[in-house]
């Protein structure tokens, strides 16, 4: 047996294996699970290297990419540099002519919406002078273009024509050390001159020092340079430092932040309204005026706004007073009993041959006999608001929000009102002309600072919430009618003042110009 | 024994010398005879159809003479390859046996240092793997597969030229005597 084993071993181990082999395959075939230790121990002795020569393999594939194949990264990075470079031109050129698309435009937007008759032009060049800032555009008298006309963009004001050529004009720019432009602010309706320092900013001159204003307040056009006209943006109060006796304001031209490619010259200027600003304050309460007081009757016609300026029709309805009364100014010996000025026509009301301006709808302003609250009680009476609409009229919320205050009360004691009051009218672009707000004023020169009689602080004005932006001095006339609810005029420094009044204060030179003219003394008594 | 190109079968089993490998190289050369299998063709699936296995089954069946350890190499190396595919365990593992036996029955009685023999065996068995494969399909596992010879002649005569190159690397690897 052993022999025979020897003897046919290698078969039989054959067939052994081979037996071996199929019941494995059998079970595996048959219940469809194997043997699992061995592919177990088939797959844990293959993969661990695979997994090394596959590492190996990446490596060296990694090496070949990164080592060997970037023989040619220099060129391409060149190459892509190159092109990335002519992107960035084509990217720039691009974005050039989109900025000329849009900002023609807005212009042309700018242009259907302003009331004002403008003409498109093109900056085409700059002056020659290293300070001056000057630039050219391509307009000039051919197109209608003459000296003197603002320039602006929808962004606010550019500039203003200095000389008008046939195919050019030359345009002296916000930010030259020259220009000057009358603005007004928008809160606090504090007029102001606009003037260029030779830098990015401007600065706003002739700001009594105790005004408010902000930074980050906007500044218009208010017009009274008769250049530029009224509600034009100039720019933003950038910083707001204290001074004597005017405060130090750098504004930021909004019209020249974006540059300066395509602007607009204004053929004719339209005066447009000044945005309200937002007030935070809150009302007051104002009782209705007591019953039986003639004065507080307010006028039958509306007041409207004299063709020339405030002066002139003051002085005009003071002429007219003393004609009525058979007084004549300045030829009376002392002692002569002054005419009545409690029978001047309604203050602010038009000058005889007026048309007459549709009845207000804010006349709820008119206060109680003298309030403490001189803000409010010594403002302008009913009449006066009367003609200047609530659009153009700043804001005065105290007085609009008191819904006590019933539409049409009388403006009784308050006459001290009337010389203020026409100065509302003026603002008002619906009862006057565009430039009716500054008839009679001094024009502002073309290169040189507006004079500072054209738009003068007078913060006596200015710090009535009721006064309109822009009063001009004028108003001292009715001086005396703050020493008391009388009317007879008396020298303001030797009455006391009213209780609860505004402390007088010294007219500016303009006003006690303009009421030397109109014959009435600087403290509002006539000869 | 001395090679002689004009004589390619031996005259007495005596006349054949048994060459003798180190331990991880039956380890070793399997292995990477598996691992190409299964690796390469994820590169280079053209090299798929090279059965490195059988290659190595019959280089070191015939050069061991052995036919137990012919039969034994050819079990382990087709389970193993059995368990890298998805078939039931023992079909290459039987169909690799039977090679590793009858390789090394002919390497008893052939020169299989001939280049030649070399070349037929390879070919021969390359044939006889991949019929004995087709018909134990059928009929162990009733798979309907097809059998083209011409693409199987093909395939054996390159893998048979594979296979002499293989063998001429795989002698450098043999104890010297």
């Amino acid at each position: 047996m052993e022999s025979l084993l020897n003897r046919y071993r290698n078969i039989t181990v054959l067939l052994l294996v081979i037996m071996a082999q199929l019941v494995l395959l059998a079970v595996s075939a048959k219940n469809d699970q194997d043997v699992r230790f061995i592919r177990i121990w088939t797959v844990t002795a293959v993969t661990p290297v695979a997994r090394i020569i596959e590492g190996f393999r990446g490596g060296s594939t990694g090496f070949l990419q990164n080592y060997i194949l970037l023989h040619d990264t220099r060129q391409e990075n060149q190459r892509l540099r190159a092109e990335l470079d002519r992107y960035k031109m084509e990217n720039v050129f691009l974005r050039n002519e989109l900025n000329t698309a849009d900002r023609a435009k807005a212009l042309q937007v700018f242009q259907a919406h302003t009331p004002s008759k403008t003409v498109a032009a093109t900056i085409i060049a700059t002056g020659a002078g290293s300070n001056s800032k000057v630039v050219f555009v391509d307009r000039g008298t051919a197109s209608g273009v003459q000296r003197g006309m603002a320039v602006v963009t929808p962004d606010g004001i550019v500039g203003k024509v200095i000389a008008a050529y046939p195919t050019a004009s030359q345009v002296l720019l916000i930010t030259d050390a020259d220009f000057a432009a009358g603005v007004i602010f928008e809160k606090s309706q504090v007029h102001g001159t606009l003037k260029g320092q030779g830098t990015p900013q401007c600065k706003v001159d002739y700001v009594a020092f105790e005004e408010k204003v902000e930074p980050g307040e906007w500044v218009y056009t208010s017009g009274d340079d008769r250049i530029f006209p009224r509600g034009f943006r100039v720019g933003i109060v950038k910083a707001v430092r204290p001074g004597q006796p005017f405060k130090e304001i750098l504004v930021d031209p909004s019209g020249t932040q974006r540059g300066l490619d395509d602007v607009l010259i204004l053929i004719e200027g339209v005066h447009q309204r000044i945005p309200d600003a937002p007030s935070g304050s809150q009302p007051i309460y104002i009782a209705p005026a007591p019953p039986g007081n003639d004065s507080a009757k307010p006028a039958d016609a509306a007041p409207v706004a004299s063709p020339g300026t405030e002066a002139d029709r003051l002085r005009s309805q003071y002429q007219t007073l003393g004609e009525e009364q058979k007084h004549t100014y300045g030829e009376n010996p002392p002692g002569t009993k002054p005419p009545d000025f409690t029978k001047l026509p309604n203050p602010g009301a038009a000058a005889p041959g007026q048309a007459p301006a549709p009845a207000p709808a804010n006349r709820t302003t008119s206060p109680a006999p003298a309030p403490p609250n001189g803000g409010a009680a010594g403002q302008a009476p009913a009449p006066t608001k009367s003609a200047v609409p609530p659009a153009v009229t700043p804001p005065n919320p105290e007085v609009r929000k008191n819904p006590a205050s019933p539409p049409g009360a009388p403006p009784v004691t308050t006459p001290v009102a009337p010389p203020k009051t026409p100065a509302k009218s003026t603002t008002s672009p619906a009862t006057a002309p565009p430039n009716a707000g500054t008839a009679g004023q001094a024009p502002a020169p073309t290169k040189g600072a507006v004079p500072p009689a054209v738009t003068p602080p007078n913060p006596e004005v200015r710090k009535n919430p009721a006064s309109p932006p822009g009063a001009p001095p004028v108003a001292t006339p009715t001086a005396p009618a703050k020493t008391g609810p009388a009317v007879q005029p008396s020298r303001p420094a030797k009455n006391p003042p009213a209780p609860g009044a505004p402390p007088a204060k010294n007219p500016p030179d303009a006003a006690r110009r303009l009421n030397q003219a109109a014959g009435v003394p600087p403290g509002g008594q006539p000869h | 024994m001395t090679y002689s190109g004009e004589r390619i079968l031996l005259s007495s089993q005596r006349e054949g010398q048994v060459s003798r490998f180190r331990a991880w190289v039956f380890l070793a050369v399997p292995l990477l005879a598996i691992l190409f299998q299964v690796y390469v063709p994820r590169f280079f699936p053209f090299l798929s159809f090279l059965e490195m296995p059988l290659l190595v089954v019959v280089y070191f069946a015939i050069m061991r003479r052995n036919q137990v350890s012919g039969l034994m190499i050819g079990a382990l190396v087709g389970l193993a390859q059995d368990s890298l595919t998805n078939n039931p365990l023992g079909m290459f593992g039987i169909v690799k046996t039977l090679v590793g036996y009858f390789a090394a029955s002919v390497g008893v009685r052939l020169d299989v240092e001939h280049g030649l023999i070399r070349l037929l065996l390879g070919f021969f068995f390359y044939l006889f793997h991949q019929f004995l494969y087709w018909v134990m399909s059928r009929a162990l596992l009733g798979q309907q597969m097809t059998f083209d010879w011409q693409r199987t002649a093909v395939l054996a005569a390159l893998n048979a030229v594979v296979g002499v190159a293989l063998f001429h690397l795989l002698d450098k690897l043999r104890e010297p005597a």
